[in-house]
């Protein structure tokens, strides 16, 4: 077994990107995930073919990414939330020229330049888009510093399989709190590239990478191409976490570190005789969707506890097809819910006392 | 394990614990009768400040030193100007929280005069062998030369702060102790003492053992 080492998130990701074999980031500082970038500084210097460099801008790293990802290397870029809105272009081509890469986005509250404190409330600009065009990026949703090194290894496994853009969508609690981490000790396995842009050295014809097209039946075709892939992404690569949810009747959904909250909310609740569970989205797209719905045929609401305004609910009450009620239990601005308020709101749905 | 030195100062590498034994040494001052203040000097860092135990250092009667906008979002690196009547104050101890890295060390430059001319201080390099960064004493002594190379401050002590968080255990911070006198080794510079958080340091069979109180989080 691997020795454990104390780290920050932040961290944790550049160390986990390191060890899948990524050697080319990109990206321009920014309260609350600089300690990535600055990881990234130091370590990469010291690794052969390692590349660390500090863009004059977020739109340009995240163009530099666009520019490796083409040639089959894994590469990524980092940021927070303002940062993250800056690189959607970029990301939105990476996504239409059918290129793997990792984004990672250690959210602040917002919006506009909004505050340093932890937020969730880019669910919906990871989620549904962000940039323009039909597309999506597969998110994941860190809710330790443990998961912040195992889904940065699996994220870019996940992006080289399916041949997208992938997106950890991590919040400042995250990203600044230390824990006991174990890294992986063995190199990964890459997959061929054959689409690659590495030199035909006269050998084969040569490839492509581009988003533009100028027949309109062209493009049409590779939008519904890509939406089978991401028919495969949903079928395949959904990831959840469940809690007590077998006999539960409140379901409280959560992710990130409003999830380890609600977990805390969810015992306390036990103890009191309320039979509450947790559902705990590891990906948020695909979206947990079955397991959404199972939880509407035996709990009598869902409580969806966010960093947020209420975005990720929508996304509940699609999965349930409003078969019970959808509510709200939520703080915004880089505020963090109290596993009393989220006790509160399940309390409230048992009805009142009991 | 006091010293009878007017100014401690605590330096290390980013998220080495300066700031948790920082102000637990300031009430290890207070608890033994000196009259302390206590600054924060971290223009690194927006989180985990010594103001986040702000209550905790007034309620002990302990003067905190921050700067205006720590803890707020205004990720400002401004010193307070009240920072220099520390070093004219010298009926008082004085415990200095210097950010990480040679980085935070920089801030220091502007009181290294004051420090040096007084020779009254404690400088100490504060290190936790499971940080990976600085897993070894060769690692740990990259970092603390770079830090003393800022601040241009002599390190006379070491604090051994190895931990793995709340996973720590006795054995963890016993283990640590073969780097520490290996980086003490390498550096000429003594291990001081030895941090553990208050739970199991009366298990840590190792000298000068200093108990550290943490502070509370809500989720687990």
């Amino acid at each position: 077994m691997a020795e454990k080492v104390l780290m920050k998130g932040n961290e944790a990701i550049a160390e986990a990107a390191i060890r899948a074999g990524c050697l080319h980031y990109f990206g321009y500082p920014i309260t609350p995930q600089t300690e990535l970038a600055a990881y990234m500084a130091k370590r990469m210097p010291k690794i052969e073919g390692g590349v660390f460099l500090q863009a004059e801008s977020e739109i340009a790293a995240i163009n530099m990414v666009y520019g490796v990802a083409s040639t089959g290397k894994r590469v990524m870029t980092s940021s927070s939330s303002p940062g993250v809105s800056l690189k959607q272009e970029g990301i939105s081509y990476i996504a239409g020229a059918d290129l793997p890469a990792l984004i990672v986005n250690v959210q602040r509250g917002g919006p506009g330049l909004g505050g340093i404190q932890p937020s969730q409330s880019d669910y919906f600009q990871a989620t549904k888009g962000g940039g323009h065009g039909d597309y999506h990026l597969i998110v994941l949703t860190p809710a330790s510093v443990q998961e912040m090194a195992d889904l940065t290894g699996l994220a870019f496994d996940l992006a080289d399989k399916y041949r997208m853009p992938a997106m950890l969508l991590a919040d400042g609690t995250m990203g600044q709190m230390m824990e006991p981490v174990e890294l992986p000790e063995t190199a990964p396995e890459m997959i061929e590239k054959p689409w690659a842009v590495t030199g035909t050295k006269m050998q084969r014809k040569h490839n492509i990478i581009n988003s533009l097209y100028l027949v309109p039946e062209e493009l049409e075709k590779t939008n519904f191409e890509r939406y089978e892939r991401y028919a495969q992404v949903e079928k395949n690569e959904v990831r959840y976490e469940e809690y007590m949810m077998d006999d539960a009747e409140i379901c409280v959904v959560a992710f990130g570190i409003a999830a380890r909250v609600s977990r805390n909310a969810v015992v306390e609740a036990r103890k009191q005789g309320i039979k509450a569970g947790l559902i705990r989205p590891i990906t948020i797209w695909p979206f947990p969707k079955e397991a959404i719905a199972k939880a509407a045929t035996h709990c009598k609401e869902i409580i969806s506890v966010e960093l947020s305004m209420g975005q990720m609910i929508e996304d509940i009450a699609l999965a349930s097809e409003c078969r019970v009620p959808v509510t709200l239990c939520n703080r915004a601005g880089g505020m963090i819910p109290s596993p009393d308020q989220v006790f509160d709101s399940i309390k409230k749905a048992a009805g009142g006392n009991k | 394990m006091l010293s009878d030195r007017r100014v401690t100062l605590f330096c290390g590498h980013y998220g080495s614990g300066k700031t948790n034994i920082s102000v637990n040494y300031a009430l290890y001052l207070k608890n033994n009768g000196k009259e302390v203040d206590i600054a924060d000097m971290d223009i690194v860092n927006p989180y985990f400040r010594t103001k986040d135990s702000e209550e905790l250092l007034n309620t002990a009667g302990i003067r905190l030193i921050s700067p205006r906008f720590a803890n707020s979002n205004v990720d400002l690196p401004a010193l307070p100007q009240e920072l220099y009547g520390l070093f004219e104050r010298r009926e008082r101890c004085a415990v200095l929280d210097i950010g990480g890295d040679d980085r935070g060390a920089y801030a220091l430059g502007r009181f290294t005069p004051f420090i040096l001319e007084e020779n009254d201080y404690n400088n100490l390099y504060v290190v936790n062998f499971y940080r990976p960064l600085t897993m070894t004493a060769a690692d740990a002594f990259e970092v603390m030369k770079e830090i003393e190379a800022a601040g241009r401050i002599p390190f006379t002590g070491i604090v051994n702060n190895s931990n793995l968080g709340e996973e720590t255990a006795a054995e963890t911070v016993e283990k640590s102790a073969a780097a520490a006198a290996e980086l003490s080794a390498l550096s000429g510079v003594p291990v001081v003492m030895t941090s553990v958080k208050s739970d199991i340091a009366g298990d840590v069979r190792l000298e000068n053992v200093f108990p550290l109180r943490l502070q509370a989080k809500y989720y687990s």
